[in-house]
């Protein structure tokens, strides 16, 4: 029984370090995360719910696909991506650490074999002049060598950078890091939304869980624009916010111009610019109306809808507005108005008079011409906010994972021993990356010693 | 002149450089693979230049950003970024041959971006207005290039390896022209050693930009799923070659779906999936 548990446990933690697990984990993790891609997750719009069937909904929502990277199975196999790299590094490092602070100071007969790197040379002197003077050459061309005395024979060994056979650990241990940090901000961090009106504050966002959660000072949005380029594409959306604590704005945090890609950050809240809208659906809009033969000019204020007699007798009705004409008609954009003009005896005539485009209401060929001149609707903005104290533990794992990546691939642990018997002397080289570097190095080095006159 | 017309020589300089890279194989003459080096190396000199007066054109127009904003700017970029890796990679270990598989690559995008895009300079919109779109985008494709040049170098790999396991060409033949297998493994893998860490970088810059720009650094919105999963196929590479089994073929199979789901990433999720990286959406 005793053995069984014992073999058992010694099958699981074999299996618990096999590359061929990574390798089946890595290419699982691939494969599945594509489902999400091509599913619809989170909320499910409705004409997707209309547009498959009852029975593989019910499956798919069985399954997790619709939130399939928080699904139990996903979930799953991240931990077990986890334990496989903490068992693998469990079981390797410390013979890494063994070979970095033990390094291989003799050559045996046997690995002397390997090496495709190697020289020779003739030595006339002694053997310990000898040993004594390739030290020194090997000290000033390469590095300070440790000399070993075995069988009659002095090793003398130097190597560079053997701690860069850490760099593979550095990358495993950032993803782990970088899991610590996306688990920090799911348990303590918050996502949400506020929408603030012109004018007005607030002092809680609503958080995606749909919680109120309460920030302990108050964003006051003080006016909210956007504008747009010659083509009508947008160009800028900006917010200007005022931070308030106990009603009285913050020092440096006061009109703050807050744009796309440019946030405000205060007490681990940031908030970011993200959509629009307009805040109040029934408001006074005014318009000038200047009769084009001369005479007379008038300012009027109306509402959707209202209509108003002017001075010479004609009807002037406002239809409907808009705050952004882009949308009907792509040419033009800002503010809108479509109004019902009748002159007095004369038919109801309708059109559509802009406020950023004076010129396009100037070339209308009537008797008056009319210029929209807004609203005092409000708009609001629409902000982004999150919370998230993981964010700099995933940073911290970002960091070491490219540092570990340019150790693990571009640096190269060296070594060059050479072994001193009587009368000759033989070095040889090898390095654990980017060999064909290391060989022009080494050659240069054996250009040296071949020369040499001991 | 302007830089469309640079493009243009761009995109002859390129096919020039294929043609006589396929005379080069069948031929076997040194100078002509010579020539076709040169080639390469004009196209990427004035596609440089080209791309350059680009950026200074839309300094003209008044809108002022690097040429990276939209589908035609990035397909060219994309395409210079290979040329670039094949020009580091031939230098470097001298294998002439591989460009008759990867100026094919450069070939097509500039051909796309030249005869099938919209290649007007637009504003930028505001999601775009950063200049982590600068880091972003550079270190993205200078990884994608690499595995567009390690795609390249499988192929060759898979050709050699057939044409050996059949028996022929041991020596002579078109496969003579083709380095020794092991090279083309070491080829490939020294190319994804310095694709996965640029494409990391970019997964990186990107999640930074995110959360810069929304809060979130990562949300599984398809692109940027899609580039993990790119991430995920390479991991897998590089740890193919600890694993008895996996190495040689399966390693090579493991780099071309590498740049098959890299292709996917860039051009598929955009044509396919929605998410937030339509480039020139009019989105926030
Ligand atoms: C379950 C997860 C993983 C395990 C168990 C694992 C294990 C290993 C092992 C045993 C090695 C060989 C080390 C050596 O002897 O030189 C290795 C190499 C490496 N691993 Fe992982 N690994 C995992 C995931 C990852 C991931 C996700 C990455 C992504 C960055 C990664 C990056 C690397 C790199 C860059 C190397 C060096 C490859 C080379 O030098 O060619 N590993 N890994």
């Amino acid at each position: 029984m005793a053995t069984t548990n014992r073999s058992f446990a010694q099958a699981l933690w074999d299996f618990f370090c096999s590359l061929k697990l990574t390798i089946s984990l890595l290419i699982s993790l691939a494969l599945t995360s594509i489902i999400g891609t091509i599913l619809p997750q989170g909320k499910l719009p409705p004409e997707y719910v209309a547009s498959i069937s009852p029975v593989k909904l019910q499956i798919y929502s069985k399954l997790g696909f619709f939130d399939m990277y928080h699904s139990w199975w996903f979930i799953l196999l991240l931990y077990v991506f986890s334990v496989n790299l903490i068992c693998c590094s469990i079981k390797r490092l410390p013979h890494v650490f063994k070979f970095i602070s033990e390094p291989n100071l003799v050559l045996g007969e046997s690995q002397r074999n390997g090496f495709s790197l190697k020289q020779d040379l003739k030595i006339t002197a002694s053997l310990d002049k000898g040993r004594e003077a390739l030290a020194e050459f090997l000290g000033k061309e390469f590095g300070a060598p440790v000399v070993t005395e075995q069988d009659g024979e002095y090793h003398l060994f130097a190597q560079k950078n053997a701690w860069c056979r850490l760099g593979v650990y550095v990358v495993h241990l950032s993803i782990l890091v970088i899991f610590v940090g996306a688990i920090l901000g799911s348990l303590f961090g918050y996502k949400g939304f506020a929408a603030i009106v012109e004018g007005t504050g607030i002092s809680s966002i609503q958080a995606n869980s749909g919680a109120e959660i309460p920030l302990g000072f108050e964003v006051r949005c003080e006016k909210f624009n956007v504008t747009f380029y010659d083509s009508g594409a947008p160009k800028e959306f900006k917010s200007i916010l005022t931070v308030l604590e106990n009603g009285q704005p913050v020092k440096g945090l006061t009109n703050v111009r807050v744009v796309v890609n440019e946030p405000l950050s205060y007490k681990g809240f940031t908030f970011y610019q993200s959509s629009y809208g307009q805040a109040t659906e029934s408001s006074d809009h005014s318009f000038s109306v200047q009769a084009r033969a001369g005479g007379f000019s008038d300012h009027l204020t109306l509402r959707d809808g209202q209509a108003t007699v002017l001075k010479d007798g004609t009807t002037f009705k406002l239809l409907e507005t808009t705050p952004d004409i882009r949308q009907f008609m792509p040419n033009f954009s800002g503010p809108a108005a479509r109004i019902e003009v009748t002159q007095k005896g004369g038919v109801p005539q309708t059109y559509i008079v802009f406020k950023d485009f004076p010129d396009a209401n100037a070339q209308r060929g009537d008797a008056l011409q009319v210029v929209y001149e807004g609203s005092n609707a409000k708009m609001y903005t629409g902000l982004q906010v999150a919370k998230d104290p993981g964010v700099w533990v995933v940073w911290l794992g970002c960091t070491l994972m490219v540092c570990g990546l340019f150790i693990a691939f571009f640096m190269s642990h060296k070594r060059v021993w050479i072994v001193v018997s009587k009368g000759y002397a033989r070095m040889y080289g090898n390095a654990s990356k980017n060999q064909a570097a290391f060989q022009m190095q080494f050659e240069e080095l054996s250009d040296k010693f071949k020369n040499l006159k001991i | 002149m302007t830089s469309s017309l640079l493009f243009n020589v761009t995109t002859l300089a390129y096919m020039a450089s294929m043609v006589v890279f396929f005379a080069f194989l069948a031929s076997k003459n040194k100078a002509i693979g010579l020539t076709g080096s040169l080639l390469a190396y004009a196209g990427f000199a004035v596609q440089t230049l080209a791309i350059a007066l680009r950026w200074k054109e839309s300094y003209d127009m008044g809108y002022g950003h690097a040429p990276l904003s939209n589908l035609y700017e990035s397909v060219v970029f994309f395409s210079w970024t290979i040329i670039l890796i094949y020009m580091f990679i031939e230098l470097k270990y001298k294998y002439r041959i591989v460009g008759a598989f990867v100026v094919p690559f450069a070939l097509l995008g500039m051909a796309w971006a030249q005869l099938g895009m919209h290649s007007g300079i637009e504003p930028l919109v505001p999601a775009l207005q950063s200049n982590w779109l600068l880091y972003h985008v550079v270190t993205c494709f200078l990884g994608y290039a690499a595995f567009a040049v390690a795609c390249g170098i499988s192929i060759m790999y898979l050709v050699k390896a057939k044409s050996e396991e059949s028996g022929g060409g041991a020596a002579g033949g078109l496969m003579g022209m083709f380095p020794p297998i092991r090279v083309l493994d070491d080829l490939n893998y020294r190319a994804i050693m310095i694709g996965f860490p640029l494409l990391t970088l970019g997964i990186i810059t990107g999640a930074a930009w995110a959360n810069y720009a929304w809060g979130t650094y990562w949300s599984w919105d398809p692109k940027e799923t899609w580039s993990l999963i790119v991430w995920f196929v390479y991991a897998a590479f590089l740890h193919a070659r600890f694993t008895r089994g996996w190495v040689g073929k399966r390693a090579a199979w493991l780099s071309i779906i590498g740049f098959a789901a890299t292709i996917f990433c860039y051009l598929g999720v955009n044509l396919f999936l929605s998410g937030l990286h339509s480039y020139g959406s009019s989105k926030m």
